[in-house]
């Protein structure tokens, strides 16, 4: 038997750490070769970690959430044979196997210590059996376990028993639980005819993988970047003519068109004339970049947390391929395949909340970009048009820039580009 | 044209969702008017549970004392053959019916509940016509049950019969074949069998009780062939000809087979009665061919509640009556919910079949990490004693706390563990419980003191 160890391999171009978010297995498992042991993530992409080898694994490297250095311990796993561990150093858990689930407590107390191979033979923290600890904690949606007696008990005093913590065996709550619950909470006690519960509880939620991510990056673009919204409205009753029309004649075949992949060609031709405004600005190097192609991100909304997937070279697709390849980035986003190409290299970015986009909005321009156009819903508003009062479709854009490279004259006739465009929808396709 | 009358619940069904209900609400001091169109105690009391345990009763006597005259009973108890007077058992069977229905009735009446008799038709939400006159409610409780599943090509009449006619025998046919594989139709099959009729059995689907799984009904499946059962899974049924008694059908290759026999017993399920009373007028929220309702038993209209089979499965007596209780307290202002941790499945076959909660198969579909451990009852001594060596107890837990997720039990006798089954799942026991409860010795029920003891990995008697 020897130990094989895998190290956090180097997977972005110069990125010293990544984020272990997710582990695929436990201290004990038996794995095979490619078995996928871990998530890990850099700068927006994850990245699964299989096994070269297959054994058992004595110890986890980390836990999820913890930033690790690339080149450290990410996983120890015994094999058959040899091992990619030096004799001497393998001794210590392969005597000791029993000590395995302690060390890996020991290992989380001492993150820095975890490439020391003496840790992984550290002598047992917690000795004592976890089903018999109390009182437990119970999964937010997990039933509360309690006798018929104590439910119905805590029915007629109003108490909700998912929010009392139980102090019997497997968690149960117990009489003597709902009496402590009520006595530290004296007004549920009193006024239970409200017939509606006091809620006291609290969820901590660590904040790690995607949601860190976008938190370092929300806060990171809000302090560097010198933001300034602009809204105008829009009228999009041409537009929306156009887009039935064409959904009627080809919604079939080519496939149905969202509002989006119009609002793609408008932002494509209207940059064409504002090319300050599709640019990436490195203001460490102070170097404004500005790109020919517009690479446009969409942002999306996947089960983690927002994310940015690029329409490359937008400027070459028409509608259609406009609105297929949002739709393959949008599911692939949900999915969680997105591959980190697909993430990153945009040079402006759009985002609608479509049905939900309310009436203004203040996005927050995605870094090194310089520009985020944001589109609120469209509503049937009376608007006065040569003296008359008419019905027409209205839509606001709300859109966000940075101050520090994009005058505010420049931002108004991007969107007044960008308006009119929209309002004669036929000056979309003129070359 | 009578006069309205007024109410604060009125309850459509008096079986034993709606009758709880009533005298639930009685106790409580709710004006309340039931309307039953048949007889008190619904499908349970008068063609379901209660009639065909009497049944099974008097077959299970009926066969033992058979055994007995041909020596195929290793007690010493020598008799001459026994002859079965079915009207006489009919009869004794209709005793018990009658008591307690009229027990039913004794019990309305003295918490005050008004009984009508007669077919109710909804007007509205709270209003409902019966016989002429119209009643006026605050709460309307729907509790019309379920009725047996017809199929097509085997219309009801003449010798195709359902369970119904199944419970009131006038004589026990020579040959009877049932069709379906189900609960009702192995209980009525194996008591008809017992009572003398050759019975054959045809199953579409590739295994007898199909809900449950398969170490549970391997006992039974292997009871049916030593009473002689004819089994024929994976057929179905094309036609019954009358004249010449054949039942026609075909397997799962296409190929046909005929059978004679005298009677055909449909028992291929249960549905909601959702027709015959208008209640198509309220166009309530549905579940399928069930009414939809929320964990108090609320339908989608206000102040229209709905408990029992009409809102589908399990569509279980005991689940009825809970319901009831609940949604009685519910309208006297109680705040309530319908939350069992389990609901005990009993199948009165020859053996019996226990489930309360998750089976190992539920309990890894709901990602459970969990241990499983039976006792057979071939190591207990008091079945044994029983000649009910057949069968065993089985125990569902989590691994990580040990807390009891399921239990089932399959043997002579044990829908009576089911009461010490639903109770431990209830009050939330670990295995560690039952194995620290010292069980009565020599009982059926040290087979669960011994299960969970098994799981914990120190059986005592194996």
């Amino acid at each position: 038997m020897g130990t094989h160890v895998i190290k956090m391999p180097d997977i972005g171009e110069g990125i010293a750490q990544v984020e272990l978010v997710e582990w695929f297995v436990k201290v004990g498992d038996m794995v095979s070769e490619d078995q996928v042991v871990a998530d890990v993530m850099t700068d927006k992409a994850t990245v699964d970690i299989p096994s070269p080898v297959a054994g058992r694994v004595l110890a986890l490297g980390g836990q999820p959430g913890e930033v690790m250095a690339v080149g450290s311990e990410l996983i120890r796993i015994e094999v058959e044979g040899a091992g990619n561990l030096r004799e001497s150093a393998q001794a210590g858990p392969a005597a000791q196997p029993a000590a395995a689930e302690p060390a890996v407590a020991a290992v989380k107390a001492a993150p820095q210590a975890r490439v020391e191979v003496a840790v992984v033979a550290a002598p047992p923290i917690k000795a004592a059996p976890a089903h018999r600890s109390a009182p437990v904690a119970r999964e937010a949606n997990e039933r509360p376990l309690a006798s018929p007696a104590v439910r119905k008990r805590a029915w007629d005093s109003g108490i909700e028993l998912r929010f009392v913590i139980g102090s019997g065996p497997a968690g149960r709550v117990l009489h003597d639980d709902l009496d402590a619950y009520l006595a530290r909470d004296t007004e549920t006690s009193v006024a239970p005819a409200s017939g509606y519960a006091k809620r006291n509880d609290e969820q901590k939620i660590p904040v790690i993988g995607l949601r860190r991510k976008i938190a370092q990056r929300m806060q990171d673009a809000k302090r560097r970047a010198a933001h300034f919204s602009y809204v105008e409205e829009v009228d999009v009753t041409a537009l929306e003519e156009l887009r039935t029309q064409l959904n009627q004649k080809w919604g079939d075949s080519r496939g149905k068109l969202t509002l989006l992949p119009f609002l793609l060609r408008a932002m494509v031709v209207a940059l064409r004339d504002f090319p300050q405004i599709n640019v990436r600005y490195d203001d460490e190097a102070q170097v404004i970049t500005r790109f020919g192609a517009a690479h446009i991100g969409v942002a999306a909304q996947s089960e983690g947390g927002l994310m940015v997937p690029v329409v490359r070279h937008a400027e070459t697709l028409n509608l259609w391929g406009a609105a297929n390849e949002i739709a393959r980035l949008a599911n692939a986003v949900r999915t969680g395949k997105a591959t980190r190409e697909e993430l990153t290299g945009s040079t402006i970015t759009l985002t609608s909340l479509g049905a939900l986009g309310g009436i203004v909005s203040t996005p927050v321009v995605n870094l090194p970009e310089v520009a985020i156009i944001g589109v609120n819903r469209i509503v049937e508003r009376p608007v006065v048009v040569k003296g008359q009062i008419v019905i027409r479709k209205m839509m606001n854009l709300s859109s966000s820039f940075d101050h520090r490279v994009v005058d505010g004259m420049d931002a108004a006739q991007f969107i007044q580009a960008m308006r009119g465009l929209l309002e004669q929808p036929a000056t979309l396709f003129v070359e | 044209m009578q006069p309205t009358q007024h109410t604060t619940l009125l309850i459509i069904g008096g079986g034993p969702g709606g009758y709880v209900a009533a005298i639930r609400a009685g106790q409580l001091g709710i004006p309340t008017v039931l309307i039953e169109g048949q007889s008190l105690g619904g499908t349970c009391l008068n063609v379901g549970c209660i009639p065909s345990k009497a049944l099974i009763h008097v077959a299970e006597q009926f066969h033992a004392t058979r055994r007995y005259s041909n020596n195929g009973s290793p007690l010493g108890i020598k008799t001459q053959a026994p002859t079965l007077d079915i009207g006489q058992s009919v009869q004794w069977k209709n005793g018990i019916v009658d008591r307690l229905t009229t027990g039913v009735g004794a019990l309305l009446k003295k918490n005050g509940v008004k009984v009508i008799h007669g077919w109710a038709n909804i007007l509205d939400g709270k209003a409902v016509e019966v016989g002429g006159q119209r009643i006026e409610c605050e709460h309307l409780l729907l509790a019309t049950g379920s009725h047996t599943v017809d199929l097509p090509i085997l219309p009801i009449g003449g010798a195709i019969i359902s369970s119904t006619e199944a419970l009131q025998p006038t004589a026990i046919p020579k040959r009877l074949t049932v069709v379906g594989a189900g609960y009702i139709g192995l209980e009525l099959g194996i008591a008809y069998r017992k009572l003398g009729a050759e019975v054959t059995v045809v199953e579409a689907r590739d295994r007898i009780l199909p809900t449950y799984d398969k170490d549970l009904t391997l006992p039974v499946a292997e009871s049916l062939k030593a009473l002689g059962i004819t089994l024929y899974l994976e057929h179905s049924v094309e036609g019954f000809q009358a004249s010449s008694k054949t039942l026609s059908m075909r397997d799962r290759m296409g190929q046909s087979q005929t059978l004679e026999t005298d009677q055909v017993l449909v028992a291929v399920g249960r549905r909601p009665r959702t027709g015959g009373f208008n209640l198509e007028s309220l166009a309530l929220a549905m579940n399928g061919a069930a009414i939809r309702v929320d964990s108090r038993c609320h339908t989608s209209m206000r102040n229209v509640w709905a408990i029992g089979d009409l809102t589908g499965e399990p569509m279980l007596a005991h689940r009825a009556m809970a319901q009831g209780e609940m949604v009685a307290e519910i309208i006297a202002g109680k705040q309530r919910e319908f939350s069992p941790t389990a609901i005990a499945a009993v199948c009165f076959t020859d053996p019996e079949i226990v489930v309360v909660g998750k089976t190992p198969v539920e309990a890894q579909e709901a990602g459970l990490d969990y241990i499983s451990a039976s006792f057979p009852f071939s190591a207990n001594g008091r079945a044994m004693t029983l000649e009910a060596k057949t069968g065993f107890v089985r125990v569902v837990a989590r691994h990580d706390n040990h807390l009891i997720v399921g239990w089932q039990a399959v043997g002579a006798g044990v829908s009576e563990l089911s009461t010490a089954f639903a109770q431990s799942l209830e009050m939330g026991a670990c295995l560690e419980d039952i194995a620290g409860t010292i069980h009565a010795h020599p009982t059926l029920g040290e087979a669960v003191q011994e299960a969970a003891l098994r799981a914990l990995g120190h059986a005592l008697h194996l």
